[in-house]
């Protein structure tokens, strides 16, 4: 039982770590803390449906175009909304978590819910690992989280748009010194995340179901891995994603299931509430607190 | 005769603002006219109202208590996106006091006020020093875990709420009591926020540190209006208890901290009579497009985005702008 909890903690944790990594990156990038994050994410997921089983076309064909509509609609946000409160944090937040609540209550209005709304898995098949069968999907999961990071990783420290996501994160005056346009930047980072929330749907969906409610969990566990890890970290999402993974699958399986969403939500009260800044967050003492 | 055109206000402004000296009623009706007007109709309308546009004023009034407390913490820097946890509190408290020690309502009332509110502040207390963003997200959190606790732990009636609390005695009573405590609360803390003490509030949103630099404890201040803040909102909870007769876990719902914040963004989130207007506006139009269901929710959220955008001072602001600019005719004199 405990190697099996271990297994299912790790996927669990690259589960978190998917969801939580667009944000990241837009947060990270452009400071805009992107509200509707849930939506894109379960908009994606209805859109990847709707074209695989109304146009009936291949189920990658499908998957892509909906990552391709997610990110047109992300930088549509920023283009149309975001801009013109560009740096008021509050009407951003009120902004983007208007545009989710009304992407989620129309999915919610128009009933699509039911265990027939979801995305097939890639093999069903599974495998036996440490005495435990894991789906394929699961595996898929660990292995996607990874080439994610990774490639994440290397397009921000080797591609020019990469190079200039990280100027402008770093000092956006200096960034602009250097002919980088921190609008066009701020809108590819909101879209970039949208479309990593789409790809994260694509994946985990399989696992269950879509729904609207789910929406609104993508972005409460994006928000506690992103704070819990530090807003804008990389490696901290990756450290939050294991330690809440882990404590949840944890909790689970030796608590009960009704106390997993507690132990995130006091690990976030907690950490705001000691270091806002977050694990491994740059420290930036009277901006958060004073 | 020729004539002119004439703003009326700028007589009155200057004879009103330091030495009083209004010369006719036309004047003073000039300036109390929308002050007194609003009050009026809240408090003649329920005689005239059916039961049920009685039951759509009385949640005018708790939500625009709810909107007045979010601006009273808007107006001191604190962005809440969860009322919820001062509403839920002050109906929690109300509901034990009743189901499990039989105290009427007159009496559970305002001790779950006072009560709720104390919580609520020693609850937000360790975190009050968070700027921005990050307060906003512990009060976005808090709501939502104690409803998983309350279901986890399954005190106080679990899942399914305590049911069967003492009703108010009569609709006319409901009405009158909340509207009153409503009209009570704006005027007073409009009259607050114009005072000394309301300045050093609005000093701390616009610039801590400087308040800080003039020797003031903003820590101290922040407790303070963080307390009348949930004070109000625990008041509106307590209320509510006695009303729907029930309470559960509903009233830690996205709603009651979402709709304070439509209100105030709606009506203008720079005064507290902004606030209280946006929930007059939002809350009957609600309840009108009852019809439409779930699309409400997508309405408010659209609303939202565009008031952000377009109208960030909110209606409130044009209104007084545009009441502030009529004009009159009068004749040129030689």
């Amino acid at each position: 039982m405990f190697a099996g909890t271990l297994v299912f903690a790790l996927v669990n944790s690259f589960i978190l770590i998917l969801m939580a990594i667009g944000f990241n990156l837009t947060f990270g990038i452009s400071g805009v803390a992107n509200f509707a994050y849930g939506a894109l994410y379960i908009m994606s997921a209805y859109m990847s449906w709707t074209l695989l089983n109304l146009l009936h076309l291949p189920f990658w064909a499908s998957a892509a175009l909906s990552v391709i509509i997610t990110m047109i609609t992300g930088a549509m946000m920023y283009r149309f909304v975001l801009l013109r409160v560009r740096g008021q944090a509050l009407s951003e937040v009120i902004a983007t978590f208007g545009i989710g609540l009304a992407i989620l209550e129309l999915f919610r209005y128009l009933g699509l819910v039911g265990f027939e709304y979801t995305l097939p898995v890639f093999w069903n098949d599974s495998i036996l690992i440490a005495g435990v069968y894991v789906d394929i999907q699961r595996i898929a999961i660990v292995v996607i989280g990874l080439m994610l990071v990774v490639g994440l990783w290397l397009f921000t420290h080797f591609t020019s748009t990469g190079l200039a996501f990280r100027g402008i994160a770093q000092d956006e005056r200096t960034a602009l010194t250097f002919g980088i346009d921190s609008d066009r930047m701020a809108t590819l980072s909101v879209s970039f995340g949208a479309g990593l929330a789409a790809i994260a749907a694509t994946i985990i969906i399989p696992l269950g179901s879509i729904a609207p409610n789910e929406g609104y969990d993508v972005l409460i566990k994006a928000l506690a891995i992103c704070i819990i890890g530090g807003l804008g970290s990389t490696g901290g999402v990756i450290v939050a994603g294991f330690i809440i993974g882990f404590a949840e699958r944890f909790t689970d399986t030796y608590i009960g299931s009704h106390w997993t969403m507690i132990v995130s939500l006091a690990a976030i009260l907690l950490v705001l509430a000691v270091k806002p800044s977050g694990l491994f967050g740059q420290q930036k003492e009277l901006e958060e607190r004073i | 005769m020729k004539k002119r055109r004439e703003r009326i206000d700028r007589g009155i402004k200057a004879r009103s603002e330091d030495v009083y000296a209004l010369s006719s009623w036309r004047e003073m009706l000039y300036l109390a006219g929308p002050r007194l007007l609003p009050a009026a109709a809240f408090l003649l309308l329920p005689l005239f109202l059916g039961v049920y546009w009685q039951k759509v004023m009385l949640s005018v009034a708790v939500f625009a208590l709810l909107a007045i407390s979010w601006n009273m913490l808007a107006q001191t820097g604190m962005i809440s996106l969860g009322q919820a946890l001062f509403f839920g509190m002050g109906a929690y408290v109300s509901g034990i006091l009743n189901f499990y020690f039989g105290m009427p309502p007159w009496i559970t009332i305002p001790i779950a006020t006072i009560l709720g509110g104390t919580l609520c502040t020693l609850i937000l207390m360790p975190v009050l020093r968070l700027r921005g963003i990050y307060f906003s997200m512990v009060t976005l959190i808090i709501p939502l875990m104690l409803v998983r606790i309350i279901e986890a732990t399954k005190i106080f009636g679990g899942t399914e709420g305590l049911s069967g609390m003492t009703p108010l005695p009569s609709g006319l009573t409901e009405v009158y009591l909340v509207t009153g405590v409503f009209l009570g609360v704006l005027f007073g803390l409009r009259r607050l926020m114009e005072t000394d003490y309301g300045l050093v509030l609005k000093g701390i949103r616009d610039n801590d540190r400087s308040v800080t630099n003039a020797g003031i404890d903003i820590f101290w201040f922040k407790t303070q209006a963080l307390f009348i803040a949930s004070v109000i909102g625990a008041f509106a909870g307590a209320f509510m208890t006695h009303v729907y007769m029930f309470v559960g876990m509903p009233v830690f719902a996205l709603d009651y901290s979402i709709l304070p914040i439509a209100a105030a963004v709606v009506g203008g989130s720079g005064t507290l009579a902004g606030a209280a207007l946006g929930a007059v506006i939002l809350v009957p139009m609600s309840e009108a497009l009852r019809g439409i269901g779930g699309l409400r929710i997508v309405m408010y959220g659209l609303f939202l985005v565009v008031f952000i955008v377009a109208i960030p001072e909110g209606m409130f602001d044009y209104i007084q702008r545009k009441y502030h600019q009529m004009e009159r005719w009068v004749e040129i004199d030689k």
